[in-house]
C-alpha cells in the first residue's frame, strides 16, 4: 500500500473525522451569522439615527471592529476577558461571541449602505402617490433594500466560514487540528500525509464556500 | 489603566516592534505581488484572452473561497512532501499574494470595465494602437476609479497577515500569545497588541479615506 | 500627386449584418476631395454604422471601403496609419476625462505621429484659437460645457491633419442653445475646403453645408443628389415623407 499516500485520508475513520472538524467551524459560523443578521439590522437602523451620540457610538464600534484583525479580537475575548473578569468562557463560546460582534458590525454597515442607496426620489414619488410613511417603507423602501441586501449577506456567510478557520489558533479542535492529529499519528507509515491532509482541508473549505459564493453572484446578477 | 504593569510593557515593547517589522515586511511584499498579479490577470480578463481567462477565473474562485490559514498550512506543511521547501516568510508572502491577487484582479477588472466603450473607440479613431490605448487612456482611468477598492484590499490584506503565526512566524500575534503563555500578563500583552495594529493600520485607513474623498470630489465624470 | 486621381472615399457594395439584422445592404458612396456630403435618414437606417465601418470600428461583411485608394481592413496593420487620414467626432463627448484639453489634443500627434511636443502644441493652440477655446487649454473636460467639449473633440481630430472628417450626429446630445456654436465650426471647416462626411438631424444646417445629400433607408441608398435638388425635389416617396416630418404646418 505504499502508493502516493493519498490512502491516509481514507484510513479508518480519518475522513469522517476531518468532516467532523469542518463541522465545528461551520457550526460556529452558522451560529454567528444567525445572530448577526437580526442584530446587524438593528445596528444598521441605529446607525441611521440622527442622534449625535448614537452616531459616535456606532462609528467607534464599527471602526474598531473593522480595523482590528479578527484574530486580535479573538485573542481579546479568549485570553483577555476570561482573565479580567474571571469568567471562564470556553474557546467555542468566545469564538461565537467574537464572530457575532464582527458580523453585527459588517451587517449593520451593509444595512445602512442599502438604506442610503435608495434614492430620495423613491421616497418622494411614493409620497406623491399619496402613500403614508408606513406604506412608503412597507411597499417601496424595504422590498428594495432587501433585494440589495441579500447577495452581500450571503457573501458575509462565506467570509464568516473562512474566518472561523482562525479558531484553531485559540486551541479549538477543528479541521486543521484534526488534520494535524492524523498527520502525527501516521508520520512514519505515510510520510507524505501532510500534503494530502492539508490538500483535502483546502478542498473541503472550497466545497463549503464556493456554492454559497455562486449563489450570491447569481442573485446579484439577477436582481441588479 | 493604572493596573497595567508598565515595567513589563517597557521591557517587552521592543519585542513588539521587532514583530511589527515582520508583519509589515510580509504585508508589503505580499501586497506588492498581489497588485502585480491583479494587473496582469485583470488585463487578461479585460481582453478575454481565450484559455488564460478560464484559468484565471478558476484561480479567483479557488483563492476567494478558501481561508488564508488553510492556504498557508498547505504551502508550509504540505508542499515539502513534493520537494518544494519554502521558508515561513516566503510562504506567508506567497500566501498573501495568492489571496490578494484575486481581490486585486476583481477590483481592477471592474475598474477597467467601468470605462465607457467610447473611450476605446475614440482612441482608436485617433490612431492609437491597443497598447497605447490601454496605457494612456484605459488604465489610468481604471486605476483612479479603483483607488477605494485597492485601499480596502490593502487594509484587508494587512489584517490577514495576522494568521501567519499559524505557521510559526514570530509576528505580532505570535509574540502576544507567547507573552501571555509565559508570564500571564494578559492585559499588558493584549494592549500592546492592539496598539501595534493601530499604529500600522490607522495611517493606512486614514490615507484610504482621504484618497476616497478626493476621488469622489474630483470625479472625472464628463 | 499621383493619388490625386482617386476619390477621397469610395464605398462599394457595402453590407453589414448584426446577427439577423441587415444594417447596411449594398451601400455605394463616393466622396471626392473637398466635397461635403451629408447623410440623412430616420434613426436606425444605418447612418452611424456606415461611419463606424469607414473608420474601421466595425468589420464589414461584404464590399469594400477605400480611403484615398487604400482599403480599410479591420485588424490590419495599415489601419492605424489609415485612421490618421480620417478624423472622427462622435455623438457623445468622447474626450479623455483624465487629461486636460491640450493633452487630449496632442496625445495622438505626439504618441502616434511621433511629432515633437512643441510643434503639436503650437498647432493645438492655433486650432483652439480658431474655435474660441484657447483660454480653456489647461482645463479638464468636466469643466467644459457640452458644446465646448464637442468643439475640442473636433480640434482633437483636426490636429492629426486628416484628409477627411467624419461627424456622427455631433450635436444630437447637446442642449439646443449649444448646437449653433458647434455647427458654426463645422461650417467654417467646410468653407475652408475640408472633405467631410456628416450624419445629422439638423436639416437647415444640412442644407447650408452640404454639396450633396445621401438619403439612406433600411440600409440602402435611396437618393444621392446635389443638396438643393434633394430638398426642393426629392425623387422617392420615402424621402418626401422624411422631409415632411420636419415641417410643422397648421392643418
Amino acid at each position: 500500500m505504499q502508493g502516493s499516500g493519498i490512502e491516509v485520508l481514507f484510513l479508518g475513520s480519518n475522513f469522517a473525522r476531518l468532516l467532523e472538524g469542518l463541522w465545528v467551524t461551520m457550526r460556529i459560523s452558522i451560529l454567528a451569522v444567525v445572530m448577526s443578521v437580526p442584530l446587524g439590522i438593528l445596528f444598521g437602523l441605529f446607525m441611521t439615527l440622527q442622534n449625535p451620540i448614537a452616531k459616535a457610538v456606532s462609528r467607534v464600534y464599527l471602526e474598531f471592529i473593522r480595523i482590528m484583525p479578527q484574530l486580535v479580537l479573538l485573542f481579546i475575548a479568549y485570553f483577555g476577558v476570561t482573565r479580567a473578569f474571571g469568567w471562564n468562557w470556553d474557546a467555542e463560546f468566545s469564538a461565537v461571541l467574537v464572530f457575532t460582534l464582527w458580523g453585527t458590525a459588517e451587517m449593520g454597515d451593509l444595512v445602512r449602505g442599502a438604506l442610503k442607496s435608495i434614492p430620495q426620489h423613491q421616497y418622494d414619488s411614493a409620497q406623491a402617490l399619496g402613500m403614508s410613511r408606513m406604506q412608503t417603507f412597507g411597499y417601496i423602501i424595504i422590498p428594495q433594500t432587501l433585494r440589495r441586501l441579500l447577495p452581500p449577506t450571503i457573501n458575509l456567510t462565506t467570509r464568516m466560514i473562512k474566518t472561523t478557520s482562525l479558531v484553531v489558533l485559540i486551541g479549538i479542535t477543528e479541521v486543521l487540528k484534526v488534520g494535524k492529529q492524523i498527520i502525527d499519528v501516521n508520520r512514519f507509515r505515510y510520510p507524505t500525509a501532510s500534503l494530502w491532509v492539508y490538500g483535502a482541508v483546502f478542498i473541503l473549505y472550497f466545497l463549503a464556500c464556493w456554492p454559497v459564493s455562486v449563489l450570491a453572484k447569481y442573485l446579484e446578477k439577477r436582481w441588479r | 489603566m493604572k493596573y497595567l504593569d508598565w515595567n513589563f510593557i517597557t521591557k517587552y515593547a521592543p519585542l513588539y516592534a521587532e514583530a511589527a517589522k515582520l508583519t509589515v515586511f510580509i504585508a508589503f511584499w505580499g501586497i506588492l505581488l498581489a497588485f502585480a498579479v491583479g494587473v496582469i490577470c485583470s488585463a487578461a480578463l479585460y481582453y478575454k484572452v481565450p484559455v488564460l481567462r478560464r484559468i484565471i477565473q478558476a484561480y479567483i474562485e479557488l483563492s476567494r473561497n478558501t481561508p488564508l490559514l488553510v492556504q498557508l498550512f498547505f504551502l508550509y506543511f504540505g508542499l515539502p512532501n513534493i520537494g518544494i521547501v519554502w521558508s515561513g516568510e516566503t510562504c506567508a508572502i506567497i500566501g498573501i499574494a495568492f489571496l490578494g491577487g484575486s481581490y486585486m484582479t476583481e477590483t481592477l477588472r471592474s475598474g477597467l470595465e467601468s470605462i465607457d466603450k467610447i473611450q476605446e473607440e475614440s482612441a482608436a479613431s485617433l490612431g492609437l494602437n491597443k497598447w497605447l490605448t490601454m496605457k494612456e487612456i484605459i488604465f489610468p482611468q481604471a486605476m483612479a476609479i479603483s483607488v477605494p477598492g485597492i485601499c480596502a484590499n490593502v487594509i484587508f490584506l494587512i489584517k490577514e497577515t495576522s494568521v501567519v503565526s499559524g505557521i510559526a512566524l514570530a509576528d505580532l500575534m505570535y509574540v502576544a500569545k507567547d507573552l501571555i503563555g509565559l508570564y500571564y500578563k494578559t492585559d499588558e500583552s493584549l494592549t500592546m497588541l492592539v496598539i501595534a495594529y493601530l499604529i500600522i493600520l490607522l495611517p493606512v485607513s486614514i490615507i484610504a479615506t482621504l484618497l476616497e474623498r478626493r476621488m469622489r470630489h474630483a470625479g472625472f465624470g464628463n | 500627386m499621383a493619388q490625386q486621381n482617386h476619390n477621397m472615399l469610395e464605398v462599394s457594395g457595402l453590407k453589414k449584418r448584426f446577427g439577423d439584422d441587415i444594417v447596411l445592404d449594398g451601400v455605394d458612396l463616393t466622396v471626392s476631395r473637398g466635397e461635403v456630403v451629408v447623410i440623412l435618414g430616420s434613426s436606425g437606417c444605418g447612418k452611424s454604422t456606415l461611419l463606424r465601418c469607414i473608420n474601421g470600428l466595425e468589420s464589414v461583411d461584404e464590399g469594400s471601403i477605400r480611403i484615398d485608394g487604400e482599403e480599410v481592413a479591420v485588424g490590419s496593420r495599415s489601419l492605424t496609419r489609415l485612421r490618421q487620414k480620417i478624423g472622427m467626432v462622435f455623438q457623445s463627448y468622447d474626450l479623455f476625462p483624465h487629461k486636460n484639453i491640450l493633452d487630449n489634443i496632442t496625445l495622438a500627434p505626439v504618441k502616434v505621429q511621433k511629432r515633437s511636443k512643441q510643434e503639436a502644441r503650437a498647432q493645438a493652440e492655433q486650432l483652439l484659437r480658431r474655435v474660441g477655446l484657447w483660454e480653456k487649454r489647461k482645463a479638464y473636460p468636466r469643466e467644459l460645457s457640452g458644446g465646448q467639449k464637442q468643439r475640442v473633440a473636433i480640434v482633437r481630430a483636426l490636429c492629426l491633419n486628416p484628409e477627411i472628417m467624419l461627424f456622427d450626429e455631433v450635436t444630437a446630445a447637446l442642449d439646443p442653445e449649444m448646437v449653433r456654436e458647434v455647427l458654426d465650426v463645422m461650417l467654417e471647416l467646410a468653407q475652408g475646403g475640408m472633405t467631410m462626411l456628416i450624419v445629422t438631424h439638423e436639416m437647415q444646417f444640412a442644407r447650408a453645408v452640404a454639396d450633396r445629400i445621401v438619403f439612406l433607408d433600411e440600409g440602402k441608398v435611396l437618393e444621392n443628389l446635389p443638396a438643393e435638388e434633394f430638398f426642393e425635389n426629392p425623387r422617392t416617396q420615402r424621402a418626401k415623407d422624411f422631409l415632411q416630418t420636419f415641417e410643422f404646418k397648421k392643418q
